[in-house]
C-alpha cells in the first residue's frame, strides 16, 4: 500500500461514508470520519513534501486502473507525484484539514452537517486527482469534479435563491472555460498521439515555432494554440478576466468553503496547470505573453473593484481574483517557481483571512457588511491579530535589506522583480501593473482592516444585529453596540487560525530558497529558467523597494481615509462620479454577460421551439401530411379515425406485403 | 456455448411470456412479465460471460431457412452484444416502473413490453437484411400501442406523429433493400458487409437509409416526434423509447449505412455534421425553456444523439467507438432520468417543473439519485456519457475542428439547461404543500434506481468491460471506411524546430481571435 494511494482515497472513502451515511450515522461520526481522513492525510503529505525539500524523494507514478483504451487514445488512472504535486499535497490537505476542523465550530448549527462535510471531502478527493494527473484526462476528471464540489458547496444552503444561481452561475461559466480544455486537449492528442503529460511535455519542446495547424479555417502555429486552448480553461477555473464573474458569486457558500475552494486550492488549479504544463508553454511565446497579459489585467481589474466593496467576503474574493493575477502573469514571464511559490504562500495567508472573515461574520452575527462593524479589535482580540497576519502577508510588509518579512512580501516581490527582469514589454507591462495593484491591495486590505477593527461600533445599523438585541437604531440611540457582545470563536475554529497564522508569518522566510532559486528542488517538474532567476536577484533597488514604498501609501491612505477622515472616501467617489459607480458595479460584467448571453439564449430557445418546431417543421411536416390526408380523400379519412389498432393493421400489412415479396419475387 | 441457440432462446422468453401474458389477470400478468424479462437479463449476461473478445467477429449464430430465400439468420458481434445488454438490463427496471403505475389492460400492457423485448433483440440480433427489417419496424407497434392505450390526454395526436415520421423513412428504405438483395444476389448481412456497391447506387442507397435512421435517431429537423411521443407515453415506455428505440438509428448507420456504403458515407458526412451541429445549438436551447420536464429530457435526448451521428461521421476509432459509448450511456442515463420524472410523476400526477420545488428536503435519497443521473447527462468525468462524449468530441475534432467546436458547446448548453432543472426541481423552497408533502423513494424505486446508478458508474470509470467487446469490430469498420474517409481539417504540418522569435503575425491573429 502506497502512500500517495492512502492520501487521495482517504478522503472519498471518508465523503462517501459521511454522504451516504448522513443522518443514519450522525453529526459527530460523521464529522470525525472525514475531518480524520484529511487530518490523516495532511500527515502523509507534508514528509512526502518534505522528502522533496530534502532531496531523498523522487517522482513516481502509482497505477491505479485501467481507464479507456480507444485506437491511440489510451489513458489511465494512476497518481504522479513530482515536487510539484508534492507542494499541491500539502497546500491542500493542510488547508482542507484546517477547514475541516474550523467547520465543526463554524457550522455547529447547521441542521445538515454529514452533507457539508462528505462535499468538502469529496471536494478535496478530486483536488487530489487533480494535483496528481499523469494524463490531461485525468487532469479533466479532477477538474470537473472539483467543479462539481463547488457547485454543491456554493449552493449548500439551497434554500436561498441567489445560492442556487451562484452554484449555477460557477458551473456553467467554468464550463466555457472547459470548452477551451477539452478543445486543447482534443488538438494536444492530434498534434502528439498521446495524452499523457510526460510524453506530451518532452515532446513539445522540438515543436516550438516549427509547426502549423488550421484550427476553424485559421492557420495557426500548432504550439500557440494549443497553449491558448488549455490557457482558457485555466482562466475559467482561477477567474481570470472574462471568465471570473463566477468568484464573487460563490461567496453565497459557507465561509469556510470560500476559504478551502475559492481561495487556497481549486482557483488556483489553473496556476497549477500552467505549471505542470510549463515546458508546452516553453514552446508557445505568443501564449505566454497572452497568459502574462490576463494575468496582469486580471491582477489590476480585481484590485480596483476589490477598493469598492462592503461586503468583508467580497473584498477578499476580489483580492484572490488579484492575486491570482500576480501567479499567472509571473508563469507568463516563464518565473514558474515564483509563481508557484506566491500560490503556496497565498494559500496559507488567504485561506487565514476568509476563515478570519467567518470568524468576524460568526461573532457579528452573520452580518457580513463591512459599514456594519467597526471598534471589533477588543471584543474579538484573537481574531484581530490572525488577520493582522494575514494582511501583514498579503500586503507584503518585509525590508528587502533585513532579509526579514512576512509570507507575501517573498512571494509577492519576486513575482513584481522578475516580471521587471524579464525584460520584455509584456513583462514591464505586468510589472508596473504589478506595482500598482500592490498599492490597492495594501489600500484594501488595510480598508477591511480599519473599517472591521477600528473606529466606532456601527453595528446597530446592521439588520442582522437590530434581530438580535430585538432594537431598532432609535431604541438605540447614542449606544450604537446596541448592546450587542460579539464573542471570540470557539477553540475549534481558532486553533485553524493560529496555524494559519504561522504559515502566514513564516512560509516566505522558510521556503524562499527553495522555490525561487533551486532548480534541484524542482527537479524537473516544471521549466525552471535558471538565467530569469538570476536576474531577479539583480533587479536595481528602486524595484525591489517599489512594493514595500506602494505598501506603505496604500496603508497611509486608507489610514486617512478610513480612521482619519472617514468622510473623506465619499468625497473622492462623487468626484470621481461615473468612473466610481462602473469600479463599484465591477466594470458591468455582470450586467453585460446577461444582456450579451443570457437573455438571447433565452430568447433564441422560445424561437427555436415556438417559431421553428411548432411553427414551421410541425406545420408542414406532420400537421401538414395529416391536413392534406384530411382533406384528400374519404378513405384517409377513415384510416385517420384515431384508432391506433387501425395504424397498427396498416403496418402490420405493409411488413405481410414486404415480406411476400420477397417471398414470391 | 457453441451451438445453444441462446439468441433464439433470449427471443423465445419474452414471447412466450408475452402470449401468457394475454391470458392472466394483471397481478400474474405483471409477476410472468418480471420473470421472463429477468431470465432475460441472466441469459444477457451468460452471453456476454461466453462472448469471445478476440474471437470470430459473428459470435452465436443461427442459421435456419425458412421459405423461399428467407432465413432464420441470427448472430451477434460486440456492437450488437452491448446494445442486447443494454435492453434486457433496462427491461425488468420498465417492468418495476410499471408495476403500480398501470392499472388497465395490465395484461395486455406487459404483453406488448415483452413483445418489445423479442423485437429488440431479433434486431440487433438479426443477420439478414430482410429480417432485419421486419424486427427493425414491427418493434415500434408495441410502442405505438404503448403510447397510443396507456400514454397520456394527447396520446392519439403523438402516436400519429410518430407514425407518420417513421412511416415514410421505412418505405424508402424497404425499397433500397430490395435493390440491395437483388443486386448483391443475398440478403446476407456479414456477405453484404463485404460487398462493393458501385459509387453511383451507393448515392441513393444512403439517401435511402438515410430517411429511415434520421427520423429513428433522431435528427434535427425529423425529431419533433420525440418530445410528443415522450410526453405521452407512460414512464416505461419514455425510458425504453430513450433507452433502446433512439439506439436502432445508431445502429443502422453502424451496420448499413458506414460499412456498406462508404463512398456515400463520405461525400454525406458534410450533410451529418451540419445537422448534427444545429441539433446541439438549436435543441439545447430549447430544452432550456421547457416547463415540461419529459420535453426537457427529450429535446437533451435529441441533443445527446446530436453527437453520435457526428461521432459515427469522423470516420476514426475514437469517434465511433465514442459514439457507441454515448448511446450506452445515454441509455442509461436518460432511461433514469425518465425514471426519476417518473417517481415523482406518479406522486403528484404533473410534469410541469413550476410544480415542484425543494425536494431534496423531504426527498433526500431522491436529490442524490437525480443529482447524479443529471451530472451525468452533463458529462461529469467519472460517468457513463463522459467517456463517449469525450472520445466522440476527440474523434470529431480530427475531422474538423469547427464541427468539434459547436459540438463542445454542447457541453455548456447541457450543464444550463440540466442544472437549471435540477435547480427547479431538488433546490429552493418547498412552494406547494402537495409537492413538500412526498414521502422519499421507496424499496421498488430503489431497485429500479440503484442498478442504473452503478452501471453509469461503472461505465464512467471502467468503460474498459465495454469497450473491449467492440474492439475489433470497430477496427474492422474503421479499416472499411479507411479508403474513403475524408481528411481532417487540422492540416498538421511539423517542420524542423525555428528559432523562438518570429511569429509575431500569429500572435497578432490570436489577439483579434480571442
Amino acid at each position: 500500500m502506497n502512500f500517495i494511494t492512502v492520501i487521495v482515497f482517504a478522503p472519498l472513502l471518508a465523503a462517501i461514508v459521511a454522504g451516504l451515511g448522513n443522518r443514519a450515522i450522525g453529526n459527530v461520526p460523521a464529522k470525525a470520519i472525514t475531518t480524520g481522513a484529511l487530518f490523516l492525510s495532511c500527515l502523509l503529505s507534508w514528509p512526502i513534501f518534505i522528502g522533496f525539500l530534502m532531496g531523498s524523494e523522487t517522482a513516481s507514478v502509482v497505477p491505479v486502473l485501467d481507464w479507456v483504451r480507444s485506437g491511440a487514445m489510451e489513458f489511465d488512472w494512476a497518481l504522479r507525484v513530482d515536487t510539484l504535486t508534492a507542494v499541491m499535497l500539502v497546500v491542500i490537505t493542510t488547508v482542507s484539514a484546517l477547514v475541516h476542523l474550523y467547520s465543526w465550530g463554524y457550522m455547529a448549527e447547521d441542521p445538515d452537517q454529514p452533507r457539508f462535510f462528505a462535499y468538502l471531502s469529496l471536494f478535496t478527493f478530486a483536488m487530489l486527482m487533480l494535483v496528481t494527473a499523469d494524463n490531461l484526462v485525468q487532469m479533466f476528471f479532477g477538474w470537473e469534479g472539483v467543479g462539481l464540489a463547488s457547485y454543491l458547496l456554493i449552493g449548500f444552503w439551497f434554500k436561498k435563491p441567489s445560492a442556487n444561481a451562484a452554484a449555477i452561475k460557477a458551473f456553467v461559466v467554468n464550463r466555457v472555460g472547459d470548452l477551451g480544455f477539452m478543445l486543447g486537449i482534443f488538438g494536444t492528442f492530434l498534434v502528439f498521439q498521446t495524452t499523457s503529460i510526460p510524453e506530451i511535455l518532452a515532446a513539445a519542446p522540438a515543436m516550438q515555432g516549427a509547426s502549423h495547424i488550421t484550427f476553424l479555417g485559421m492557420r495557426l502555429d500548432t504550439m500557440t494554440i494549443l497553449c491558448l486552448l488549455l490557457f482558457v480553461g485555466a482562466m475559467g477555473k482561477s477567474a481570470q478576466l472574462g471568465l471570473h464573474t463566477w468568484l464573487p458569486d460563490a461567496m453565497e457558500g459557507p465561509t469556510p468553503v470560500s476559504a478551502l475552494i475559492h481561495a487556497a486550492t481549486m482557483v488556483t488549479a489553473g496556476v497549477f496547470m500552467v505549471c505542470r504544463l510549463s515546458p508546452m508553454f516553453e514552446a508557445a511565446p505568443a501564449a505566454l505573453a497572452f497568459v502574462t497579459f490576463i494575468g496582469a489585467a486580471t491582477c489590476l481589474f480585481a484590485a480596483t473593484v476589490g477598493t469598492t466593496q462592503w461586503d468583508i467576503k467580497r473584498v477578499i474574493a476580489y483580492s484572490t481574483c488579484s492575486q491570482l493575477g500576480y501567479m499567472f502573469f509571473a508563469a507568463g514571464v516563464g518565473a514558474y517557481g515564483a509563481a508557484m511559490f506566491h500560490l503556496f504562500t497565498h494559500a496559507f495567508f488567504k485561506a487565514l483571512l476568509f476563515l478570519g472573515a467567518g470568524s468576524v461574520i460568526h461573532a457579528m452575527h452573520h452580518e457580513q457588511d463591512m459599514r456594519y462593524y467597526g471598534g471589533l479589535r477588543k471584543e474579538i482580540p484573537l481574531t484581530f491579530w490572525a488577520m493582522m497576519a494575514g494582511t501583514l502577508a498579503i500586503t507584503g510588509v518585509g525590508v528587502y535589506h533585513l532579509g526579514l518579512g512576512f509570507a507575501g512580501f517573498f512571494s509577492k516581490d519576486a513575482i513584481i522583480e522578475v516580471a521587471f527582469a524579464s525584460g520584455t514589454e509584456m513583462g514591464m507591462f505586468a510589472f508596473w501593473v504589478g506595482v500598482f495593484a500592490a498599492l490597492l491591495t495594501s489600500f484594501y486590505s488595510w480598508r477591511l482592516m480599519f473599517l472591521t477593527f477600528w473606529g466606532k461600533p456601527r453595528w446597530i445599523e446592521s439588520e442582522h444585529i437590530q434581530h438580535s438585541v430585538h432594537k431598532t437604531p432609535e431604541q438605540a440611540g447614542e449606544d450604537t453596540t446596541g448592546g450587542y457582545h460579539p464573542h471570540e470563536s470557539p477553540l475549534n475554529m481558532l486553533v485553524p487560525l493560529g496555524v494559519l497564522s504561522i504559515g502566514a508569518i513564516a512560509a516566505g522566510y522558510v521556503f524562499k530558497t527553495a522555490f525561487l532559486d533551486s532548480a534541484e528542488f524542482w527537479a524537473g517538474s516544471i521549466a525552471y529558467n535558471e538565467h530569469l532567476m538570476h536576474a531577479m536577484h539583480e533587479v536595481p533597488y528602486w524595484v525591489k523597494y517599489s512594493a514595500l514604498v506602494v505598501m506603505l501609501l496604500g496603508l497611509l491612505t486608507a489610514w486617512y481615509g478610513y480612521i482619519r477622515n472617514t468622510s473623506f472616501p465619499k468625497q473622492v467617489a462623487e468626484q470621481l462620479g461615473p468612473i466610481y459607480s462602473f469600479v463599484s458595479r465591477k466594470w458591468m460584467f455582470d450586467e453585460l454577460y446577461h444582456y450579451v448571453f443570457v437573455k438571447p439564449a433565452f430568447w433564441l430557445g422560445r424561437i427555436f421551439w415556438q417559431k421553428g418546431d411548432v411553427g414551421i417543421i410541425d406545420r408542414f411536416g406532420p400537421d401538414g401530411a395529416a391536413w392534406v390526408v384530411d382533406k384528400g380523400a374519404v378513405l384517409a379519412k377513415k384510416v385517420q379515425s384515431g384508432y391506433l389498432y387501425s395504424y397498427a393493421l396498416v403496418m402490420l400489412l405493409g411488413l405481410v406485403a414486404a415480406i411476400s415479396w420477397v417471398i414470391f419475387a | 456455448m457453441s451451438g445453444f441457440p441462446i439468441l433464439s432462446l433470449m427471443m423465445l422468453v419474452p414471447l412466450l411470456g408475452a402470449v401468457a401474458c394475454f391470458f392472466v389477470e394483471a397481478k400474474l400478468a405483471r409477476t410472468i412479465a418480471l420473470a421472463a424479462t429477468l431470465i432475460d437479463l441472466l441469459l444477457g449476461v451468460v452471453l456476454w460471460l461466453n462472448f469471445d473478445i478476440g474471437g470470430a467477429q459473428w459470435q452465436f449464430t443461427e442459421r435456419a431457412g425458412l421459405f423461399g430465400g428467407f432465413q432464420w439468420a441470427l448472430g451477434i458481434d460486440g456492437i450488437a452484444l452491448l446494445l442486447i445488454l443494454l435492453s434486457v438490463f433496462l427491461m425488468p427496471i420498465c417492468i418495476g416502473a410499471s408495476w403500480n403505475s398501470i392499472t388497465k389492460r395490465v395484461g395486455e400492457y406487459m404483453a406488448a413490453f415483452l413483445f418489445m423485448e423479442v423485437l429488440m433483440i431479433g434486431t440487433f440480433a438479426a443477420q439478414d437484411l430482410f429480417l432485419f427489417y421486419i424486427f427493425f419496424e414491427a418493434g415500434l407497434i408495441p410502442m405505438f400501442l404503448i403510447i397510443g392505450i396507456w400514454g397520456g390526454d394527447d396520446r392519439i395526436y403523438a402516436s400519429y406523429k410518430f407514425f407518420l415520421y417513421t412511416l415514410l423513412g421505412s418505405v424508402l428504405m424497404f425499397i433500397a433493400m430490395l435493390w440491395m438483395a437483388n443486386e448483391a444476389g443475398t440478403t446476407d448481412i456479414p456477405t453484404l458487409l463485404q460487398y462493393d456497391f458501385p459509387a453511383g447506387a451507393q448515392t441513393w442507397l444512403w439517401l435511402a437509409f438515410f430517411a429511415s435512421f434520421a427520423v429513428k435517431m433522431p435528427m434535427w429537423p425529423v425529431h419533433t416526434w420525440l418530445p410528443a411521443a415522450h410526453v405521452q407515453a407512460p414512464t416505461a415506455g419514455s425510458v425504453i423509447l430513450a433507452g433502446v428505440l433512439l439506439k436502432l438509428g445508431g445502429y443502422g448507420f453502424i451496420r448499413f449505412s458506414l460499412p456498406m456504403f462508404p463512398a456515400a458515407s463520405a461525400e454525406f458526412a458534410w450533410l451529418v455534421f451540419a445537422l448534427s451541429m444545429i441539433a446541439v445549438v438549436v435543441t439545447s436551447l430549447i430544452a432550456l425553456v421547457q416547463h415540461d420536464m419529459k420535453k426537457l429530457i427529450a429535446y437533451s435526448s435529441v441533443a445527446h444523439m446530436a453527437l453520435v451521428t457526428a461521432g459515427l461521421f469522423a470516420f476514426n476509432v475514437q469517434g465511433i467507438e465514442g459514439a457507441m459509448m454515448i448511446m450506452l450511456g445515454h441509455g442509461l442515463v436518460s432511461g433514469a432520468l425518465f425514471l426519476c420524472v417518473g417517481v415523482i410523476y406518479d406522486r403528484l400526477h404533473t410534469r410541469e417543473i413550476d410544480r415542484y420545488g425543494g425536494l431534496s428536503i423531504n426527498m433526500p435519497k431522491y436529490a442524490l439519485f437525480f443529482l447524479l443521473f443529471t451530472m451525468a447527462s452533463v458529462g461529469l468525468p467519472g460517468t457513463s456519457n463522459f467517456v463517449g462524449e469525450f472520445l466522440a468530441l476527440a474523434g470529431i475534432y480530427q475531422a474538423s475542428s469547427w464541427v468539434a467546436f459547436i459540438c463542445t458547446t454542447g457541453i455548456i448548453l447541457g450543464a444550463a439547461y440540466m442544472l437549471y432543472l435540477y435547480r427547479r426541481v431538488a433546490f429552493g423552497e418547498q412552494k406547494n404543500a402537495d409537492a413538500a408533502a412526498m414521502p422519499d423513494l421507496d424499496m421498488r424505486e430503489w431497485l429500479m434506481l440503484g442498478p442504473l446508478a452503478a452501471a453509469v458508474l461503472w461505465m464512467g470509470v471502467y468503460p474498459e468491460s465495454f469497450l473491449a467487446p467492440m474492439r475489433n469490430d470497430i477496427a474492422v469498420l474503421d479499416a472499411r471506411l479507411a479508403a474513403t474517409a475524408p481528411e481532417g481539417d487540422a492540416h498538421l504540418e511539423i517542420g524542423e524546430p525555428a528559432p523562438a522569435e518570429g511569429d509575431e503575425m500569429h500572435e497578432e491573429a490570436l489577439g483579434g481571435a480571442h
